[in-house]
């Protein structure tokens, strides 16, 4: 259905809750919203897709108030009324409540604390905390969570952390509910979980809308996507009136047929270059506690080694401890790499000995957000682009913009300070800093996380490109799928242990997880 | 994915010369506002402010508030405070009174030790920083108590001095003009100084424009020419003003040139090499800095010892310039150092802030601690003043954040 045609059908419009008509952004030097429309109807499930940068994070923040009326062109009609939102706080008063890409609780602060931060139900300024307990536990309830209101944010996981998010939403009488990736960092169960909870809110009337990268769960549960490219609404399709598949809504994203999900690869795999020995490691915190339990695996030259494994199996552990022990403590076991034991005691040593390790969390531990992509790129690799300490300006420019168009970052220059990056093309400047680092071991720690298809594919051919260049690559992926689709050989983890092997050609879905169960307690 | 960019067309739009002073209106703003401060009080006192003599007691008596702001914006910048400064300056200057007044040894190698005092004391300061991980706030609050007492043990509560002549010269002495007649006085015109000045003009226009060629270079020169033009003349003729009323009193003061020298090398370092590149990192955003191989506790501990280090420099330049060390010495220091930074435009959370701006900031209080003495205005009101410039400054620099 085109744009020309939704704009002229009137009956979705009388149903709608939310209109939002002609609305453009611009930041300096970047158009991040033109003329966009979108409707979403009554107690519907409206999801809102489109490549990095497309713009849905922004058109989001536009209706939530966080860039108030005035910071903005086009109208807002919430049920019917021309809303014009000073601050969150206005469009939380009319119901409309976001839930960030990043989440926002106090992790020292107790679940109650957090739900009710900001709207304490106080008498004369003393909180009621009995009373908040109460509706507290009747919200936790609501989204399926059991843990005592009185349970600090840093003991749960992100799964419920995400919950509680979605209680505190609730404790603010939600008409329509936004929901900016909430599963970008959930594993499958948790995901379905939250997608459940979607569907019970639509069944209370509660309209949500949904931004995600993963379109087999927006498929589950949208009624209505709206596509976003460049940002310009593109497309709306509705999933009630038309049979839509991934392949359809990937046309629209990209603007074109993406043949395939995965590049082809012509594995020329070699002897092993790096090999991990008996790796032990103990919880950063609790002395006591064995996280990575006596772990062996190698990497063959020129092989793109897949792990996989549930969330807190202890991957990132793994990972970060051999990268310079910058995990853990208690650590030992050995590292050798081309069959000479390596010392990785320091995250510069390991560095120096050829290793890279891609974070999964980029905001906190990938990037310098208040620098320009400039500086990150070239920030583990100074000595690239100067001499005798000396910075060359000129050379670290060039390196910048070499990254930028091989990797296709997004931006308006690479003076663009990474704040304000969408998501996936910062993904893209933390891939850039490692990769100039020039590594001989790469390893990536959920590298695709929060990124849309085509990124994907750019970014799973860059991987394709090191291993023939002979590096060694390790991919740490909580999403099957991909695992299966670029690697050579995949290891499958559980509680600090390695509880399978198997080359990718011999490996399923059903096969990773089968592994997992019978692991369990052994 | 060409559309999210703007076209050249646009861009080249917004090199236009409005655009590009909203854009940068905090680093110029901050230049205009000290020369607007500094013709206010030029006029305000008919005069006073810019005579030879006042400005040469301008450059002494705040050269060592800008050396320590230079050390002061690199610990700012890494995401740290020293509280500690202004005792480290009494103290190293009271042990180096102690020790030449009182136990009679030679000036130089006290010199030497107590600028060895200076760093080990930041030393010892950023080892609890750096890696034990204690407030950097708490630690120097501490070392300031520490330091503040150790200065009146050692001179048992009383004023020590004089000190030796060559020592003195440190503060008091001016560079030798090697074309005066044998028999000059002093009075006379300093053309050593003059000269000096035009050389400095020169090279300071050489290489602004042998930088903005490197820009061009990259197609990077955002900064539209007149504004360049103007920037250089503006510089030009205050450099050498500067340096002709300097020679037509006694000339460059030895202190003048250490504070240029000390400045210029920060300046390149914060700007131009790869640790003053760490450092930012350092105070943007610490984890990510450690992950991209960079030893931040040993960075942040180098920090607090160059801090110590000119903290000590100071302390001696300071009791030279008295003649006496005092118990009182160095007290309150601090506040103006912290001060200068923020005023010259550092972020407290860290990662942000330059050096040229620090030493700005530190002209601005500078000036106006002078200027208002001249005007005979009270202590009292000297410091309102001086703390609501201090918020005013902040605060126009958040709010042009938030426009921005
Ligand atoms: N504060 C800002 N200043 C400048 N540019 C910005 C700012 N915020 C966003 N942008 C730009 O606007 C565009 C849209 O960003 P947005 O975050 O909305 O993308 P997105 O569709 O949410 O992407 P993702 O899927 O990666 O989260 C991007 O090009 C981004 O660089
Ligand atoms: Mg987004």
């Amino acid at each position: 259905m085109s744009l020309a045609a939704q704009q002229q059908a009137p009956a979705a419009a009388e149903t709608a809750i939310l209109e939002m008509r002609g609305i453009s952004k611009t930041f300096p030097g970047v158009k991040a919203l033109s003329n966009v429309n979108l409707t979403v109807r009554a107690g519907e499930i409206h999801a809102v897709v489109g490549e990095n940068g497309a713009g849905k994070s922004t058109l989001m923040k536009v209706l939530s108030g966080v860039y108030p009326h005035g910071e903005y062109e086009g109208d807002i009609y919430f049920q019917g009324r021309l809303c014009r939102f000073r601050d969150i706080a206005d469009s939380e008063k009319a119901g409309i409540v976001i839930i960030h890409q990043e989440l926002a609780l106090v992790p020292l602060l107790s679940i109650a604390e957090n739900i009710f931060l900001g709207n304490e139900p106080a008498k004369n300024g003393i909180i009621d905390w009995n009373a908040a307990f109460a509706r507290t536990r009747a919200l936790l309830r609501k989204v399926g969570l059991k843990e005592p209101p009185t349970t600090l944010i840093t003991d749960l996981g992100v799964g419920k952390q995400q919950l509680v998010e979605i209680a505190k939403a609730l404790a603010k009488e939600v008409k329509l509910l936004i929901l900016d990736e909430p599963t970008a960092s959930l594993n499958e169960g948790d995901s379905d979980a939250l997608l459940a909870l979607l569907k019970e809110f639509q069944g209370q009337g509660i309209s949500s809308i949904l931004i995600s990268h993963k379109l087999n769960e927006i498929l589950k549960v949208a009624d209505t996507i709206t596509v976003l490219r460049d940002g310009a609404t593109v497309d709306r399709l509705d999933c009630r009136a038309e049979r839509i598949d991934e392949g359809r809504i990937i046309k629209s994203m990209v603007g074109r047929e993406l043949a395939d999900r995965y590049p082809p690869r012509h594995p020329r795999i070699g002897q092993p270059i790096f090999e991990v020995r008996n790796w032990i490691v103990y919880h950063k915190e609790h002395a006591d506690r064995q996280m990575i339990k006596g772990i062996d695996f190698h990497v063959r030259k020129g092989e793109v080694v897949g792990i996989a494994g549930l969330m807190g199996s202890g991957r990132t552990e793994l990972a970060m401890s051999i990268f310079g022990r910058s995990y853990g403590q208690k650590i030992s076991g050995q590292v050798f790499l081309h069959g000479k034991e390596i010392d990785v005691s320091t995250i510069q040593k390991a560095m120096d000995a050829g290793l890279a390790y891609v974070t999964e969390d980029r905001k906190n531990f990938g990037l310098v957000l208040i620098d320009d992509i400039k500086r990150n790129i070239t920030l583990a690799n100074l000595e690239g682009v100067s001499r005798n300490t000396v910075i060359d300006d000129g050379q670290e420019l060039k390196v910048a913009n070499k990254f930028r168009r091989d990797l296709n970052i997004r931006c308006s220059s690479v003076f663009q300070q990474t704040v304000n990056l969408s998501g996936g093309n910062q993904q893209k400047v933390v891939l850039s800093k490692w990769l100039f680092s020039g590594p001989e071991i790469l390893i990536l720690d959920e590298p695709t996380r929060g990124i849309d298809v085509g990124a994907k594919y750019e970014i799973y051919t860059i991987i394709n490109r090191l291993a023939e260049e002979g590096k060694g690559i390790v991919v740490i992926s909580s999403e099957m799928p991909e695992l299966l689709g670029i690697s050579d050989r995949i290891y499958v983890m559980n509680e600090g242990r390695m509880v399978g092997e198997m080359p990718t050609s011999e490996a399923s879905q059903e096969k990773i997880m089968q592994a997992i169960m019978t692991s369990w307690g052994s | 994915m060409a559309q999210q960019t703007l076209t050249t067309e646009e861009q080249a739009q917004q090199g236009s010369l409005g655009r590009f002073i909203k854009n940068n209106i905090r680093e110029y703003g901050m230049l205009l506002s000290l020369i607007l401060i500094m013709i206010f009080f030029q006029f305000m006192t008919n005069g006073t402010l810019l005579k030879p003599l006042n400005l040469t007691n301008l450059i002494l008596q705040n050269s060592y508030i800008v050396i320590m702001a230079l050390g002061m914006m690199l610990i700012i910048v890494a995401g740290h405070i020293d509280l500690s400064v202004g005792s480290v300056c009494g103290f190293v200057g009271a042990v180096a009174a102690v020790l030449i007044v009182k136990l009679g040894f030679h000036w130089l190698p006290v010199t030497f030790l107590c600028l060895v005092l200076g760093a080990v004391i930041g030393a010892a300061q950023g080892y609890f920083v750096a890696f034990w991980k204690i407030p950097s706030f708490i630690v120097t609050l501490a070392g300031m108590l520490v330091f503040k007492g150790l200065a009146l043990w050692i001179l048992a509560g009383q004023s020590v001095g004089p000190f030796p002549v060559p020592f003195q010269r440190m503060s008091s002495g001016f560079l030798p003009d090697l074309f005066a007649a044998a028999e000059a006085t002093g009075q006379q015109f300093n053309l050593t100084a003059l000269l000096i000045g035009l050389v400095v003009t020169a090279l300071v226009i050489y290489f602004n424009v042998r930088e903005r060629r490197a820009q061009q270079a990259h197609g990077l020169a955002e900064e539209p020419f007149v504004i360049f033009l103007g920037r250089n003349i503006l510089v030009a003729a205050g450099f050498v003003l500067f340096s002709y009323l300097m020679a037509s009193y006694k000339g460059l003061p030895n202190v003048l040139i250490v504070m240029f020298a000390l400045i210029v090398l920060y300046a390149f370092v914060t700007s131009s090499t790869t640790i003053g590149r760490r450092i930012y990192a350092l105070g943007g955003n610490e984890k990510a800095a450690r992950l991209s191989g960079i030893k931040t506790n040993r960075l942040t501990f180098y920090t607090f010892m160059n801090m110590g280090l000119l903290a000590g420099l100071a302390g001696l330049i300071f009791a030279a310039r008295l003649n006496t060390a005092t118990p009182k010495a160095g007290l309150g220091f601090e506040l103006d150092v912290i001060a200068a930074c923020f005023i010259g435009g550092a972020s407290a959370s860290g990662g942000v802030g330059k050096v040229v701006g620090a030493v700005i900031g530190a002209f601005v209080m500078g000036v106006m601690n002078n200027g208002m003495s001249i005007l005979g205005i009270g202590i009292d009101l000297q410091q309102m003043i001086k703390g609501l410039v201090l918020l005013a400054a902040v605060f126009l620099d958040v709010y042009y954040k938030n426009k921005a």
